[in-house]
């Protein structure tokens, strides 16, 4: 197969939607006053802004009162968090999160615990699953908050985010999930799921990077994160971007109006997975084959590391990402793969390919010609490979 | 991320795979820090005439273990045991901070394959080294560069 550019690392980020952009252009011309200015252009600027926030609050399922505008999802995560946090001192300083959710919480936690708060991070079962049962144990007379992600960025695995809000309400805790990566991907009814508070980010459905809200039920005791004159409701200050409340709001009504869409990319998905797993030997599936993000796939190849693949994987035109410690930063590799039960070498040989609605099955085929030899081609450099193959005789 | 010299040595390893009956072979490094390389030497009178590796590890490891068989080649092993990660570094143009330690292994797995010849041959000679797996160890000061 000729070669061409694949783009397989829709979790990382997604390509803009020319929709979207086109929504977006006349706040750069006409729109662009600043919405707190009584005068035409600014009034006119605020019925944008208040219009694109209308347009979310009913593709969500909530008011428009509760959403609030930000600069991206992991603003969202640290106000929610910290937000709700500092509002609940009275009560308590205990928090509740998982061992796999995102930087932006898990980071987020820790700051608190250096403040003194104390946090349980919840196990996972193989799958990456956090239970609700597990959630009601943890939760004590001074526990304020619960947060667990609505779905998994590298094994795109789906909680029960609704038997969670349950336990939690049950208990009058507040509940926050991080939905950056399930917002426009599983269908949800903010009012009907039950989520005292929910994030996203726009750039993973094809808006600009830079946007997001955060979704705070009325009635939700948050802090502010960013003081100042006093915009969305004395909530989030800062002059409101209405090009890109106006994108977001674009991306959502696109990406929600296209849902079905999703089943084609699971269905591709699907294919790629079992065709990996058929044809390249000592590979494993991390994350659920059910209960799944429809264009997430996580494998982990024996004896060889991420890094490597991804890099050869480029040179073929693939884009895609790893769990590698060295593409981290680190000497550690991913805590979501430590945290199901991988041990290091298994998660430093991980691959995550993320399709969108982007995607072909040409794409898919040729995903599937390159990696197998790539993988071998790995292996053959590799001394654990040689001593794994002659143990293997040996037995 | 990476100089056109690594990314040429990680697309284009030179003298990768075994090397039967090698004279000393040496191993550093482990899978949970997720860099392994594996060295083996010919040795002929004193001087490395064929130098091979294997390695699992990511591009910086690959690139290390490459260019480090053709830093060795022909060298006495006096000489080679005298390689240094940062001449290893330096051949390849440079290396991001966090990959340093790939360069560290390379420099560690040289000195394990001449202790092993060392051994093999009843030559009593000790070569000072570590296992190259720096999660542990902090006795390289370039890490941090």
């Amino acid at each position: 197969m000729e070669k061409r550019f694949v783009y397989a690392d829709n979790a990382a980020t997604t390509k803009p939607d020319p929709r979207v952009i086109e929504a977006m252009m006349p706040c750069f011309s006409e729109n662009w006053g600043n919405p707190s200015s009584l005068y035409g252009i600014g009034q006119e600027a605020k019925a944008v802004l208040n219009g694109a926030r209308e347009k979310i609050a009913s593709l969500m399922g909530c008011d428009a009162g509760e959403i609030f505008f930000t600069s991206c999802g992991t603003e969202s995560d640290n106000w929610a968090i910290r937000g709700a946090a500092l509002a609940g001192v009275k009560k308590g300083k205990h928090l509740i999160t998982s061992k796999v959710e995102h930087h932006a919480v898990l980071h987020t936690m820790a700051s608190l615990e250096r403040e003194g708060f104390e946090v349980t991070y919840l196990d996972v079962d193989e799958f990456g699953r956090v239970s609700a049962d597990a959630v009601r144990a943890a939760i004590r007379p001074d526990t304020t908050l619960v947060t667990v992600m609505f779905a998994n960025n590298e094994i795109g695995t789906i909680m029960p985010i609704r038997e969670i809000a349950e336990v939690c309400h049950e208990k009058g805790v507040v509940f926050f999930t991080d939905a950056v990566q399930a917002v426009g991907h599983v269908n949800m009814n903010l009012h009907e799921l039950g989520v005292d508070m929910l994030s996203c980010s726009g750039h993973k459905i094809n808006a600009p990077k830079g946007t997001g809200f955060l979704y705070i039920k009325k009635g939700t005791r948050v802090l502010n994160l960013i003081e100042g004159g006093g915009q969305e409701r004395g909530k989030r200050s800062g002059t409101e971007n209405v090009a890109y409340a106006v994108a977001l709001a674009k991306a959502l009504e696109l990406a929600l109006a296209s849902i079905d869409d999703l089943k084609r990319v699971e269905a591709m998905r699907n294919r790629l997975m079992d065709e990996i797993l058929r044809r390249v030997p000592y590979s494993r599936l991390n994350g659920p084959r059910e209960g799944r993000l429809p264009g997430n796939l996580n494998i982990s190849f024996e004896y060889i590391e991420g890094e490597s693949m991804t890099l050869l994987l480029d040179s073929c035109g693939i884009s895609a990402s790893t769990g590698s410690a060295c593409s981290n930063n680190s000497l550690e590799p991913s805590h979501v793969l430590l945290a199901i039960g991988l041990p290091h070498e298994k998660a430093h040989g991980s691959l995550r390919l993320s399709l969108s609605h982007e995607n072909t099955d040409e794409d898919v085929s040729y995903i599937l010609e390159n990696l197998p030899p790539i993988v071998q081609r790995l292996r053959d450099m590799s001394p654990l490979y040689h001593e794994g193959m002659e143990r293997i005789k040996e037995d | 991320m990476y100089s056109e010299k690594v990314m040429d040595h990680f697309m284009h390893p030179r003298n990768v795979g075994e090397i039967e009956n090698a004279d000393g072979i040496g191993e550093v490094g482990n899978a949970k820090c997720g860099d392994i390389m594996k060295m083996f030497l010919k040795i002929d009178d004193g001087v490395i005439t064929h130098v091979n590796y294997q390695t699992f590890g990511g591009g910086a490891a690959v690139a290390t273990s490459s260019i480090a068989t053709e830093l060795l080649k022909g060298k006495t092993l006096d000489e080679a045991l005298k390689l240094t990660n940062q001449a290893v570094i330096e051949a390849l143009d440079g290396l991001p901070p966090v990959k340093i330690h790939c360069s560290v292994l390379a420099e560690e797995a040289v000195k394990a394959a001449v202790a092993d010849y060392y051994k093999r041959n009843g030559i009593d000679k000790t070569v000072e080294g570590c296992d190259g797996c720096c999660c542990a160890c902090d006795k390289h000061d370039s890490h941090e560069n």
